[in-house]
Order: C-alpha cells, then sequence, then structure tokens
C-alpha cells in the first residue's frame, strides 16, 4: 500500500504543474482518475496508455506552429512532415525508420523539436530499439518542451515497478535525464525507492540520478545527502564508483560521511569497474591528506612492534620496516596504499595515474618510486595520454630526481613526436641532468638542437642553458657549444643562443670577454632583433671589459640607427648611455648623435627613453640630483635571471587533475589539504557490525575454519605476548582487512609464530577472538595486549583463506565481520578450553559444507563457555585430524624419564610442493614438516599436508591410495568428501619413515584419478627436540657411536654468529632442542627412533 | 564529467553531436578551431583547451578529432581514456573508425554513446556487454532486418553488468571452440650515427582471440615469466595468481581482447634485428646530394626479416631524388618531402639497397641536418625477447579446445639517427 500513496502523491505533483497546459485539461483528468483509483494504474497498463495517446492526438491541431499547414498534400509541405507521419503511421518499421532518420538529425544537431508530440507517442512502444531512440530524443528535447515532455512520465513511472531489474534502471535513467524542473518531486521519490532497491545495478543507477538532479535543483542537497549517505554502505562494488562520483558532486566537503566506509572502499577498490576506481582514488587522496599524519616527517617515534604485527603477513614490506622506524603510520594509510598498489598494473591508463598521484601525495618517500615504472610504460599509449603523463612526470621530476633518472632514455625524443611532447620531454630530460648523466644529456641535446623542427631546437637552446646555470661543473663546455652554435645558418637558433648566453654571461659574472667579443663580431651577421639586442645589452653592460670593441660597435649602430627595430634601438640608446658613462671620451659625440636620432623618432617609446636618458647622463643646469647618480642607476649589478623549470609550480594542484594540466584553478577543483599535526581520531572508521547474520551467512563455513585454526595459533611465550602488546586495536582491523596478500607468506609467518611454543603453553589463554569494535577495545587495550599474537595468527589465517578463495571481497567481508562478532561473544578470558571444540566443529563443519551454519553459530556460544578437557597439551600449529588425537597427544610427555620431549622451538618452516596443479588437473598439494609430536603413534613423523583446488569443479573423495614400499606405514587423513574450487584444506598425516631418509612414496587419489607423490625427509625432520640437561647430553652423546652421525653444513657468516643466529641456522635443518650449557659451543639435542 | 561529445573532421566540419547532460552549443568549438590554426600539424592541437566556461579535451584518431566537452574539474587522462575506448568500440563494431562508417551507423553510434555515458559518466565501456546490448551491423544482418523489420538493439537484458565476470557473456555457444594467442612483440629503438644504439626497449602484447563455449577458466604459463618486467592486465586476469605463481589465470572474454600488455625495458639487452649503413651527404655549394642506405638482417635468430618499409623525411629543400632500388620501390613525396622505399623481405645474400642523388633547390644553404630513417618491419615465429608460452590449460569445461600460439616481432618506434 505504500506504492500506492505515493504514487497519488507523484500524480498530484503533475497535475499542478500542468495546469497551463489547458488543451491537455481531458488527458489530465483521465490520468488524474486513474491515479485515484491507486491500484488501478499500474493494472490497468491499457487505460493510461489509451489516455496518453488522447492526450497527444490533440497536440497536432493546437501546437500552432503548423497552422493551416496541417494536411498532407498541403502546398507548403513541411520538411519534416513525411517523418511526423510516418511516427504516427501503424507500421512498426515506418514508425523506426522514422526515429533514425530523426537521431541523424539530432546527430547532426539540427534542430528537431518540433516532432516532439509526435515521438513522445512512442516511448511505451513495445519495440525496444524504437524505445530507447525515443528515449534518446526525449533526453535530448525534453528542457524544451517540458510541458509535452510530462506525458512521458506516467510510463517511467510504471517501468520503476518493473519485477525485471533492467527496466527499472533505465527507467530511473531515463526519467532523471529529462530535466524539467516540475518533476523534482518525482525523481527525489524514485531516487529514494530504487537507492533501497534489491538490485545493485538499479542503485547504481540511482546513484547516477542524484547527481542529475542535483544538478536540476541544488536545493535537495540535503535529501540527497541522505540517499548518498546510505548508498555509500552499500557493499556492491557496482554501486561504490557510481555513489563516490555522487558525493563528488554533491557534497565533496562531507568527510564524515566517508569515515565508516573507508575502510570497506578501500577493500572493495580492487573490484569496482575501472571508472569507478579513478574516482574513488581521487577521493580517499583527499580523505586520506585529512585524516593521516604526514609520512614524510623524520624522527617521530617508531613503535617497532606495531609495524612488525601489521607487516607479518608481508614479505615486500617487511623490508621496509627499518626504514619505516621514524614514524609509525596509520594502519588505515597503510591499507590503502597497499590495496592500490596493485591497480598499477591496470590497463585503464587514468587508473594508473590516480594510483600515481596517490602514491605521490599519501605514500612515504621511499615507496613513491614504485609507480615510476607504470607510469613509463603509459608513454608508449596515444599521443594525448603521454602528453598528460608527461606533464606530471615534469613536476614529479623536479621535486624528485631519482624517481625517473634510471628511465632517463625513455624521454630521448624521437623526430616523429609532436612538437608539445618533445618540448615536455626536453623539459623532462633537463630536470632530470645531475653531475653524472650531464655528459649523456648533452649530447643528446646536440641532436636535437640539429632538429628540422626549429621551434624544438630553440627550446632545446634554452634547456642547454638551463643545465648550464644548474650544474656548474658544464657551465663552460654548454657556454662553448652556445658560442659555436652562433655561427648556425638558422636564425631562430642564433638568436635563442644570444638570448641564453646573455643570460648565462649574467649569472657568471667572471671573465668572459673573449665570448663577448666573439659575440660583438658576429654582430653584423645577425638579424634577429632579439638576439642583436641582447649582444648589445652585453656590450652596455660589460663595457669596461670590452673597451675597445664596445665604441666600434656603436659607431655601427649609429650608422644603422634608423633602420633597426625598436627593441634594438632601445638597447642602442642604453649602450650609448653607458659608454657615454664610462668612456666619454671616446663616445661623446657618437651618444649625441643617437640621441638626437632618438628624439626625432617615430616611436613614442623611444623619444620618450631618449629624453630620459639625455636628462639623466648629461649634465646641465636644470638637471638636479638624479644626474650625480646616474651611474649608479644604469651601471648597478643587476641581479641574474634564474632559469627554472616552466613546471616548478605546478605542484600547489594534485596530479593528474585537470588544473594541474592547464597550470590554473578549474572550475569544481578540490584542494588537497595539508597533512594535519595531530592524527583525527581514527576510531571514527571503525565499524560496529551489527548487519543481520543472513547478510554473511554463506561464508560461516570459513569463519568456522578460522576460528579453528587461531586455536593452535593460541599458545605462546609470554615475552613474545608482551613484545606484540604494543599492537593497537587499529592495527588488528587493518590487518584484518589485509587479506589480500599473499597466502603463503603470512602462513609462514603465522607457523613461525606458532613454533615458538614454549611448554608452559597453558598459562596463555586461549582467547583468541578478538573484538575490533573500536571504542570498548580500546579501553581494554591494556588487558588485551597478550592476545596480541592470536590476533595476528587470525589475520594471517583469514588472509590465506579469502586468497584462495578468488571472490575477495565476500571472504574479506566474513573475516571481519566475524572478528566483531565472535568478539562480543567471547572478550573474556576464555581458557584454552575452547581449542578442542572449536577443532571438533570444525570438522563436523567441514564435512556437511554449508548446511549446518546457522547450528555453528549457535554451538560455538555453547561450547565456549562448555570447556571440557584441561588443556595444557602443547598444541601444534597443525590442524589436528580430531580431538581425540589431538589427546592421544598429552601422553607423549610421558615416555622418556629421561629426555623430556620438549616443545619444537622456534624455527622457519619450510613448505615443498607435493603435486603441482598441472599435473594433478588441478588438485594441487604442498607439505611441510610442522615439528611436532605426532598424534597418532609415537614413532611417526608429523606432516602436514595443505591440498588446493586450482581446478573449477569440485574434486571429490580425496585420499591416499596404493603405498610403494608396501611395508610403509601411513597414517592417512580422512577423505576429504568434496574440495570446492579454489578451497584449500590442511590436513595432517603421520609417516613412519623408519628413521631413515628413504622417501615415502604413496598415491593421492580423487575420486577419478590417482597422482603418485613421494615426500622425502631431510634428517633434521626425523628428530625430535629433547629437554636435556648437560651432563644428560654428554652422557647421551658417548652412548652414540659413528653410526648415528649425519652431518650437515650450515652455511653462516661469521660476522653473525652469535649463539643466538646459530641457534636459527640449526634449526632450520633439523628439528632440535637446546641444551643449556655454559660453553661456547651450542649443543644440540634431538631424538631419534621415536 | 563529460558533458557533450563533437566529432570533427579534418576539413574542420562538426559531423556529429552528443549531449550527456544540457546542450552545450556547438559554438563552443570555435576555440578548438582556434587552437587548431594556431598548430602547424594536426598532432601539435594540444589535447586540453581551457574556454572560458567549458574545458575541451581532444583525441585525434583516424584524421577525426573528438572533442569531449567538460564543466568542471576531472581528471583528463579518465576523459582521453574513454574517448580512446568509445574510438577503439567504434572500429569493433565497424571495422574501421571513419567519418564515412559513423555516418552511416549513425543510430548505432548514438545508441552506443547512450550506453556507454550515464550523465557522462561511464557506465558501459566493456565490448562484450555493449554488444550483447546493441549488435554489430553486418551486412547480413542489416538485410535481414530491411526484410523482417526487426532491430540491431538486443533483446536480451545486459546481464553482463551484473556478474562477477562482466567482461564475459553468458550462454556462449560454439561448434569449434578455439583459443588463440598472439604475442606480438614491438621494439623502440633510437639508433644513433655510428649504428649503436641509444635507446631500445620492447613492448610487448598478447591479444587472444578466444571462442570457446561456457565459462571455461584458462591458465597460461610462461617458460620465462622473469621477462615480464612491467605488466598491465586485461580485467579478466586473476592479480594474486600472477604474484604469487607468475601465472596468468583468467576467464576470458569471449572473442578478441588484449590479455596483457609488458614492457621489457631498456636495462635488459634488446636485440636489434636489423642494422642500417647509410650514406647521406649534402655537399655545401653544390645542388646535389648523396643518398645511400643498405640494410641488413643482425641479431634475426634465423628468421626472415619481412615487410620492411623505410621512411625518412628528408630536409625541405630537396626538389626531388633520383634513387635506384636493388629491390622494392621506393616513392618520394615532393609535397611533403617523404621518401618511403618498400623494401619486403631482406635476402641475407643479397641485401638491399637504395642509392642515387637527390636534387636541392638552387642556391638554398645545405640543410644542417640529416634525415632520420624509420624502420617498419615484421619477423615471424619469433618474439625478440625470448618470451615463450609453455601451456595453455582449460578448466570448468569438458571439450577440448583448440589451441594456437603465434609469435610476432614488429618495429615500433624504430628510428636511425644518420
Amino acid at each position: 500500500m505504500r506504492h500506492n500513496s505515493e504514487t497519488v502523491y507523484v500524480h498530484c505533483e503533475v497535475l499542478k504543474a500542468e495546469y497551463n497546459v489547458t488543451h491537455l485539461g481531458g488527458f489530465l483528468f483521465r490520468l488524474n482518475a486513474a491515479s485515484m483509483s491507486t491500484t488501478a494504474l499500474y493494472n490497468d497498463h491499457g487505460g493510461a496508455e489509451a489516455a496518453v495517446e488522447a492526450g497527444l492526438e490533440s497536440t497536432p491541431t493546437s501546437s500552432g506552429s503548423t497552422g493551416a499547414a496541417f494536411g498532407l498534400f498541403s502546398a507548403d509541405f513541411k520538411k519534416n512532415e513525411d517523418l511526423k507521419e510516418m511516427l504516427e503511421s501503424n507500421k512498426e518499421s515506418l514508425k523506426l525508420e522514422a526515429m533514425k532518420r530523426v537521431v541523424g538529425l539530432i546527430a547532426k544537431g539540427k534542430n528537431a523539436s518540433e516532432l516532439f508530440p509526435a515521438v513522445v507517442k512512442n516511448v511505451a512502444s513495445k519495440n525496444i530499439e524504437l524505445k530507447k531512440l525515443v528515449y534518446v530524443y526525449l533526453v535530448r528535447y525534453a528542457e524544451e518542451q517540458q510541458d509535452l515532455a510530462l506525458l512521458s512520465i506516467s510510463t517511467f513511472q510504471r517501468a520503476l515497478k518493473e519485477p525485471n531489474q533492467f527496466i527499472r534502471a533505465s527507467a530511473l535513467r531515463v526519467l532523471s535525464s529529462i530535466r524539467v524542473p516540475i518533476i523534482v518531486p518525482i525523481m527525489m521519490l524514485a531516487i529514494k525507492e530504487a537507492a533501497a532497491d534489491m538490485s545493485p545495478y538499479v542503485r547504481k543507477t540511482s546513484a547516477h540520478a542524484i547527481q542529475k538532479l542535483y544538478s536540476l535543483d541544488p536545493d535537495q542537497k540535503e535529501q540527497l545527502i541522505e540517499v548518498i549517505e546510505k548508498l555509500l554502505k552499500d557493499k556492491s562494488t557496482l554501486v561504490a564508483g557510481s555513489v563516490v562520483v555522487a558525493f563528488e558532486e554533491v557534497c565533496p566537503d562531507r568527510i564524515d560521511l566517508i569515515h565508516k566506509n573507508y575502510r570497506k572502499l578501500c577493500n572493495l577498490l580492487v573490484d569496482v569497474e575501472e571508472w569507478g576506481q579513478v574516482v574513488i582514488i581521487s577521493m580517499l587522496t583527499r580523505y586520506a591528506r585529512t585524516q593521516f599524519t604526514s609520512p614524510w616527517k623524520e624522527g617521530a617515534s617508531f613503535e617497532e612492534n606495531n609495524e612488525k604485527a601489521f607487516y607479518a603477513s608481508d614479505s615486500e614490506e617487511k623490508s621496509e620496516r627499518t626504514e619505516a622506524e621514524a614514524y609509525v603510520m596509520d594502519p588505515d594509510h597503510r591499507l590503502l596504499l597497499r590495496n592500490t598498489k596493485p591497480l598499477l598494473q591496470s590497463r585503464n591508463t587514468a587508473v594508473v595515474m590516480s594510483v600515481a598521484q596517490l602514491y605521490w601525495h599519501l605514500a612515504p618517500r621511499h615507496e613513491v618510486n614504485l609507480v615510476t615504472k607504470s607510469l613509463v610504460r603509459l608513454l608508449r599509449s596515444h599521443r594525448e595520454v603521454q602528453y598528460i603523463v608527461l606533464q606530471n612526470i615534469a613536476t614529479m621530476s623536479i621535486q624528485r630526481k631519482g624517481m625517473f633518472e634510471p628511465y632517463m632514455k625513455s624521454f630521448y625524443v624521437r623526430s616523429t613526436d609532436a612538437t608539445h611532447i618533445k618540448t615536455l620531454k626536453l623539459e623532462i630530460l633537463t630536470n632530470l641532468a645531475n653531475e653524472a648523466n650531464i655528459s649523456t644529456i648533452l649530447r643528446e641535446f646536440q641532436t636535437y638542437v640539429k632538429s628540422q623542427d626549429k621551434a624544438f631546437a630553440a627550446a632545446t637552446i634554452q634547456a642547454i642553458g638551463r643545465c648550464a646555470t644548474n650544474i656548474s661543473e658544464v657551465t663552460d663546455t654548454c657556454l662553448n657549444g652556445l658560442v659555436l652554435l652562433l655561427s648556425n645558418r638558422d636564425e631562430t637558433v642564433v638568436a635563442e643562443s644570444v638570448v641564453v648566453i646573455k643570460k648565462l654571461l649574467q649569472t657568471q659574472p667572471t671573465q668572459h670577454s673573449e665570448i663577448i667579443k666573439h659575440m660583438a663580431k658576429l654582430f653584423d651577421n645577425i638579424t634577429v632583433s632579439m638576439a642583436r639586442a641582447s649582444i648589445l645589452w652585453l656590450m652596455g653592460e660589460y663595457c669596461d671589459r670590452v673597451p675597445k670593441i664596445a665604441p666600434d660597435v656603436l659607431r655601427k649602430m649609429a650608422k644603422s640607427f634608423t633602420a633597426e627595430e625598436d627593441i634594438v634601438k632601445l638597447q642602442t640608446v642604453n649602450l650609448a648611455a653607458k659608454l657615454y658613462l664610462t668612456n666619454s671620451k671616446q663616445t661623446k659625440l657618437l651618444t649625441q648623435y643617437i640621441l638626437n636620432l632618438g628624439k626625432y623618432d617615430q616611436s613614442y617609446d623611444i623619444r620618450d627613453r631618449t629624453r630620459f636618458i639625455r636628462q639623466l647622463i648629461v649634465p646641465n643646469e636644470k638637471s638636479g640630483a638624479l644626474n650625480k647618480y646616474a651611474r649608479r642607476i644604469l651601471l648597478a649589478p643587476k641581479p641574474a635571471p634564474v632559469l627554472e623549470s616552466a613546471f616548478k609550480d605546478r605542484d600547489r594542484y594534485q596530479l593528474g587533475t585537470l588544473s594541474h594540466s592547464l597550470n590554473s584553478k578549474a572550475s569544481g577543483y578540490q584542494e588537497l589539504s595539508d597533512w594535519p599535526a595531530v592524527a583525527p581520531d581514527q576510531s571514527v572508521r571503525n565499524v560496529e557490525v551489527v548487519e543481520p547474520v543472513q547478510e554473511w551467512a554463506p561464508s560461516v563455513g570459513k569463519t568456522k575454519k578460522l576460528k579453528s585454526d587461531d586455536k593452535f595459533y593460541s599458545d605462546n611465550e609470554e615475552e613474545k605476548a608482551e613484545e606484540e602488546s604494543e599492537s593497537s586495536e587499529g592495527s588488528s582491523s587493518s590487518s584484518s582487512s589485509s587479506s589480500g596478500e599473499s597466502s603463503s607468506e603470512s602462513e609462514e609467518q603465522s607457523s613461525e609464530e606458532s613454533d615458538k611454543t614454549s611448554s608452559d603453553s597453558g598459562k596463555s589463554s586461549s582467547g583468541s577472538e578478538e573484538t575490533s569494535s573500536g571504542s570498548d577495545s580500546q579501553q581494554k587495550k591494556k588487558k588485551k595486549t597478550k592476545k596480541a599474537p592470536q590476533k595476528k595468527s587470525k589475520t594471517a589465517a583469514a588472509s590465506s583463506d579469502s586468497d584462495e578463495n578468488g571472490n575477495g571481497p565476500v571472504v574479506k567481508d566474513s573475516s571481519s565481520s566475524d572478528e566483531s562478532s565472535s568478539g562480543s561473544e567471547d572478550d573474556s578470558d576464555s581458557d584454552a578450553a575452547a581449542a578442542p571444540t572449536t577443532q571438533q566443529q570444525k570438522k563436523s563443519d567441514r564435512k556437511p559444507g554449508p548446511k549446518v551454519k546457522s547450528e555453528v553459530e549457535v554451538s560455538l556460544l555453547d561450547l565456549v563457555d562448555f570447556s571440557p578437557a584441561p588443556t595444557n597439551a602443547p598444541k601444534g600449529p597443525v590442524v589436528s585430524p580430531s580431538l581425540l588425537s589431538d589427546l592421544e597427544g598429552l601422553s607423549l610427555s610421558n615416555t622418556s624419564s629421561t629426555m623430556q620431549v620438549t616443545a619444537p622451538s622456534f624455527g622457519p618452516v619450510k613448505t615443498y610442493e607435493l603435486l603441482h596443479h598441472m599435473t594433478g588437473k588441478g588438485l594441487s598439494a604442498k607439505y611441510h614438516f610442522p615439528r611436532q609430536p605426532c598424534l597418532h603413534q609415537p614413532g611417526m613423523v608429523a606432516v602436514q599436508v595443505t591440498l588446493s583446488n586450482g581446478s573449477d569443479r569440485s574434486l571429490e573423495e580425496i585420499h591416499v591410495g596404493d603405498r610403494s614400499p608396501a611395508s610403509l606405514n601411513i597414517h592417512c587423513f580422512n577423505t576429504i568428501e568434496r574440495l570446492e574450487p579454489e578451497a584449500s584444506v590442511t590436513v595432517s598425516m603421520g609417516i613412519d619413515f623408519s628413521d631413515s631418509t628413504q622417501a615415502a612414496n604413496f598415491q593421492l587419489c580423487t575420486k577419478e584419478d590417482g597422482f603418485s607423490v613421494s615426500i622425502q625427509p631431510a634428517v633434521g625432520e626425523l628428530l625430535m627436540p629433547s629437554s636435556l640437561s648437560e651432563q644428560d647430553f654428554s652422557r647421551e652423546q658417548g652412548k652414540l657411536l659413528g653410526m648415528n652421525e649425519t652431518s650437515a653444513t650450515v652455511a653462516m657468516a661469521t660476522a653473525n654468529a652469535s649463539s643466538q643466529a646459530v641457534k636459527q641456522r640449526v634449526l632450520s635443518v633439523a628439528n632440535v632442542g637446546e641444551v643449556p650449557s655454559g660453553q661456547d659451543v651450542a649443543h644440540s639435542s634431538g631424538r631419534g627412533s621415536r | 564529467m563529460i558533458h557533450s561529445l563533437f566529432l570533427i573532421n579534418a576539413s574542420g566540419d562538426i559531423f556529429l553531436e552528443k549531449h550527456w547532460k544540457s546542450v552545450v552549443s556547438r559554438s563552443v568549438c570555435d576555440y578548438f578551431f582556434e587552437a587548431q590554426e594556431r598548430a602547424s600539424e594536426p598532432e601539435n592541437v594540444p589535447p586540453v583547451i581551457p574556454t572560458p566556461h567549458h574545458y575541451l579535451i581532444s583525441v585525434l584518431r583516424h584524421r577525426i578529432y573528438f572533442v569531449a566537452v567538460i564543466q568542471s574539474e576531472v581528471p583528463p587522462l579518465f576523459v582521453i581514456e574513454f574517448l580512446h575506448r568509445v574510438v577503439d568500440t567504434f572500429q569493433d563494431y565497424f571495422g574501421v573508425c571513419t567519418e564515412a562508417a559513423i555516418k552511416d551507423n549513425v543510430v548505432v553510434v548514438y545508441e552506443l554513446l547512450e550506453e556507454m555515458l550515464d550523465n557522462g559518466f561511464p557506465l558501459a565501456t566493456e565490448s562484450n556487454i555493449l554488444k550483447e546490448l546493441i549488435k554489430p551491423p553486418t551486412i547480413l544482418r542489416t538485410m535481414v532486418n530491411t526484410i523482417t523489420g526487426s532491430t540491431n538493439v538486443g533483446e536480451q537484458l545486459p546481464t553482463g553488468q551484473l556478474s562477477v565476470v562482466p567482461w564475459r557473456r553468458t550462454g556462449v555457444k560454439y561448434t569449434n571452440n578455439e583459443a588463440y594467442f598472439d604475442v606480438v612483440e614491438e621494439i623502440d629503438a633510437i639508433i644513433d650515427k655510428s649504428g649503436s644504439t641509444i635507446t631500445a626497449e620492447i613492448q610487448g602484447v598478447i591479444d587472444a582471440c578466444v571462442k570457446l563455449t561456457g565459462m571455461p577458466d584458462l591458465t597460461l604459463s610462461f617458460m620465462n615469466p622473469r621477462l615480464l618486467d612491467d605488466v598491465s592486465f586485461h580485467p579478466c586476469v586473476r592479480f594474486k595468481r600472477w604474484e604469487a605463481e607468475r601465472i596468468l589465470s583468467f576467464i576470458p572474454p569471449d572473442g578478441n581482447f588484449r590479455l596483457l600488455s609488458y614492457h621489457v625495458s631498456s636495462q635488459n639487452l634488446v636485440a636489434i634485428p636489423v642494422y642500417v649503413k647509410h650514406n647521406i651527404t649534402f655537399r655545401e655549394g653544390s645542388s646535389q646530394g648523396r643518398f645511400d642506405l643498405t640494410l641488413g638482417p643482425k641479431q634475426t635468430m634465423g628468421k626472415a626479416v619481412e615487410a620492411v618499409l623505410v621512411s625518412s623525411q628528408l630536409p625541405r629543400g630537396v626538389l626531388n631524388a633520383n634513387l635506384n632500388a636493388s629491390q622494392g620501390t621506393y616513392t618520394f613525396d615532393p609535397v611533403t618531402k617523404m621518401l618511403t622505399w618498400d623494401v619486403g623481405k631482406i635476402n641475407p645474400q643479397k641485401l638491399p639497397s637504395l642509392k642515387g642523388s637527390m636534387n636541392l633547390q638552387a642556391g638554398a644553404s645545405k640543410p644542417d641536418e640529416n634525415p632520420t630513417i624509420n624502420i617498419q618491419l615484421k619477423i615471424q615465429q619469433m618474439a625478440i625477447s625470448g618470451l615463450k608460452v609453455n601451456r595453455l590449460d582449460m578448466y570448468g569445461e569438458k571439450y577440448k579446445p583448440f589451441k594456437g600460439i603465434k609469435y610476432m616481432t614488429k618495429a615500433g618506434k624504430f628510428q636511425v639517427r644518420t
């Protein structure tokens, strides 16, 4: 019924609007009647159409313009009459043909507005193409024919209620494109409704409609902002780009709307369509500049732990850790940088450019270099793209030479480049010039100087001049080169050289009389006035250095004075004046002659100047005080001109923008604010997840798995925990969203982490669930410090999971929501008890697949409180096959009296490939030795196998088949019923290698195929760490015979041979424990023969 | 964003206009014409032109200016990229993108432009989606349409826009399932007077033509993926997979598309497939110049160098050239001073040469620069960087596709300075 009441409202609006359209009264009445019977309107299509028909039929007569010409065979046959005729015919094909011709008219820019009534009638046509063409027409002319355009509105309103999303969307699109102010309320209503539509496509359309409505009626701003706010929360990638466009258009200053959506936008970014990416990135750049502190300043305090925890899952960035030590980057800031980085690989040049500008404006200095390569790649693109990219590079290269220096050769000019491309390249090459590469660049410039494109050659000379001033080593070389150019045949080249030499000499007040003399000699041959003027100026300025030549030049000038250009005349007067002051004996007469010539010159400028100079230099009674200072006025030391890049001041504009390209502020340009001195509260970006459970129900299955994985990472050293304790809440949430990282790395990291288990594992709680909702966790920060590592491992698990499932955003969502939801249920220190139970859940969960989700959700809650078993058992990183076997492991600790098997020490875990997915028809397997006691049988070595499905169909019944030494004792994993595409599962096996390094061969079978695989253990993996006292160690050592010796070389630099480092290296090859020893020799104990 | 679009031909006529917001008078193009007059060459028209109330951003392709009118701040590359996408789409639809083709298909053009932008913001630029919405005109379809009165507009709704793989339409069916990949590499190089390489780099692309039924999932692996220094992908490529395993894994779009483009930078050693011996001299005082050019293969790994075309912009003073080509034909345009020599295939036993004299304008001084020589060539069956595809696998569908991979090397911007 809601709809119905709205329709009434809508139609009333139409009614009001059309009071003056009297001749349509009948139509309106009927329309009104139709809307009165609210339900009837949408059911009774026929009626409504008839109404439209009725209204339209009356239009031709009343449209006036046709007047008497109404008639087929009328004498003054109008041009478009035949089209009208065709449009009004009953035949679809005729109508279509007519519409095509009408569109042709529109395309040519001809006026076809008089056909409006005839065209608009067809708006409800069944023929899609006809309808579309009518839409084209309508959108084009509705503004001019507002009253008639209203006739079509009801059709769109009806279509807005269609069950098909595309029809709804297209109706909204056209409706919002009709720029008729009267329908603003209708549009508003339609937008609001569409913003809540089930279909993301319709919501996208509504985001587009927002801008249209805003441009039509800016008064609607407040209401539209509400819609934007709502749409910003949308999780669909389709909507994200469009709504940000609307945001930028309507309320770019409402940065507060972004806070809650910031992380979501960052995470969705990769999957948004390319045009949306551009808009989102530039908006986020602006956002980040207001919300984060500058990464550029040095010396700020640095919390190593925070960074470490954050980077834990990222190998590349680990290396940056050390460099970033001066400052703590907001995790959200890092998130943005990380999530935009892959977009540098986009095929869309606009996307690459926008990422580049984002890095330029937001990234720490040393990371900006990442974008260089991609920008250089863009130079291969079309001419126009090159132009824009080069402009941006020119600006960048002023500040950061090093960025582009390795790619200098990419900026070499080709003779086929357009002139503006050439000059831009020249600009960049000049910016890049330094002591090291100047010779290469100058050699290159020599080629350019000879270019047939004289404008370009002149620009090159300027560039040489700039190089010469910037790099003092080459100033003389450049100067000499330029002097050589003075004998060039081309005037523009010579002129440019003279001008540049003049500037150079001015900056170099050393002795250059040779050059000046040379120029004086050339003076007769140079005809370009600017060059002549420059030479004259030089003569005057340095007349004391060329005392003999200068008067002679003046003499020559006196002869040709009348024939010179104005600028040359002016400089002649100047020269005369200066010579008069310095060398009046020789030049007095000449000067007077020239001043007399100037006095009667045609140009008042020159007459004026002459008069002024005369009064200044020639002493007479009338001349006052100035005369005394003439020398000081004319021969004052003049500041040298600064030769600098034309792109010097462009950095005030955001890179990649239109304003930057034009070097003037374009309308609608949003200033990029400076970094805030103190970062605003970052908790504003934390999102409380209040979505209903169903929202992410489909991925709960995975969620469970994550949780169980966490369990295993729960054991940790107290020490470690403290170290990690500083990691703030912010980092946890951002790292949870960092799931786009490489999975293998994170897994390794996390297993390393957990390998560090100590025997007193019971101490640490397994409160692996954390909340990421900021406000309360901020307070609890201290309390939670011990949990930081779990947090991290969870993140790792989350990331690995989402990675394997190609569909990023869904999983990411689930992982974050998991975090927060679980946080609510378990924030207190529930003890390690939860561990086995969750494992169990996981197990039960994996088999039946997604069916049990909702149950699991409940059971989890129950089981957490349940805490069935005391679990201070050593728990390894492996996903145990079952609760039972996990508990079995407990008994292991009393196998030996003297040699206590200890928990494996920290050591890097190597992963080996078991089955490549190429050979495995999509199934791939990797294994590693978790180095923990095998749970199945004491003598076995635990092997953890990760199976993943790289194919596109799900693999069924994965199990272990035949084994090759028949006696081989393997504890197989339970058959995996089904492995979905892109999914992966980790199972553990036990293999009895009988203390030999012989490979264990067996078959890995799926339902259809079997693949032979083999596991070859390194000898170190067969061992098991034992805790021994030093005496015990030597006693046991004595018992052993040579047979038991195995040697492995551990390569190690002597420099870092600390005991810690040695230990690390040893651990990397063998699973052993450390013997406390006073000596300098490191002992390692391990137990063979399990 | 984009307000209006004007299409302007070489003679300065606006032959098509389209407005996405309120109508902008075509007089705005006067500013463009002014800039055009100022520019000596058509290419020299600046891509961004400010006018008092609007900004004009233009691209020049196929001798047509596509001029977009915008009103407020927008990344210029955004507009430029979009305009190029429009041209690509036209080319895809009509085979060529000429004024005649656009005029003939004005309705389709209009329909396309309508779908590609909504309120000036790109809506559907993916060729597969567009083809679902608007069928490309073919001779057969045009005939059928005229007879039956059916239309070019697809009956289907653009479902592709909603799918996770928007670049691929659903329900693709072929009787012959085939997937072809062309590895095409272009060498950009500048060779200096003495024959040494100043700069050389390789720009490669992998263009694919995939006609496979259903939703195939392909993986393409390389023997030497390390070569690929800087890559950009079609959106269909799973980036993470590439990062982790250096394997291209993707659900391909239907039909032709560019899977990947890459860059082998100048730091690596780039093999130069040809050498040029040249002796171009102008003597002071005489109105004669000598022209002597010989081409020879070099570092081609035994493959033949084909379709060689040499072109050179001779100095303005040259009136005429009397040359003798040992192979192929040459032409000299006395107006533009452009010398082109269509060599064809290089025979290593008998190297092609072009020798003779040039007549200079009487009294004109000796040109101070020798012309640069641009070379185009093709080498089949070889990617000059040495990139090799290892294998192509298909998952997700049952049938056996026919697979083909072709390598080709071309000269890109290959210039020899003399």
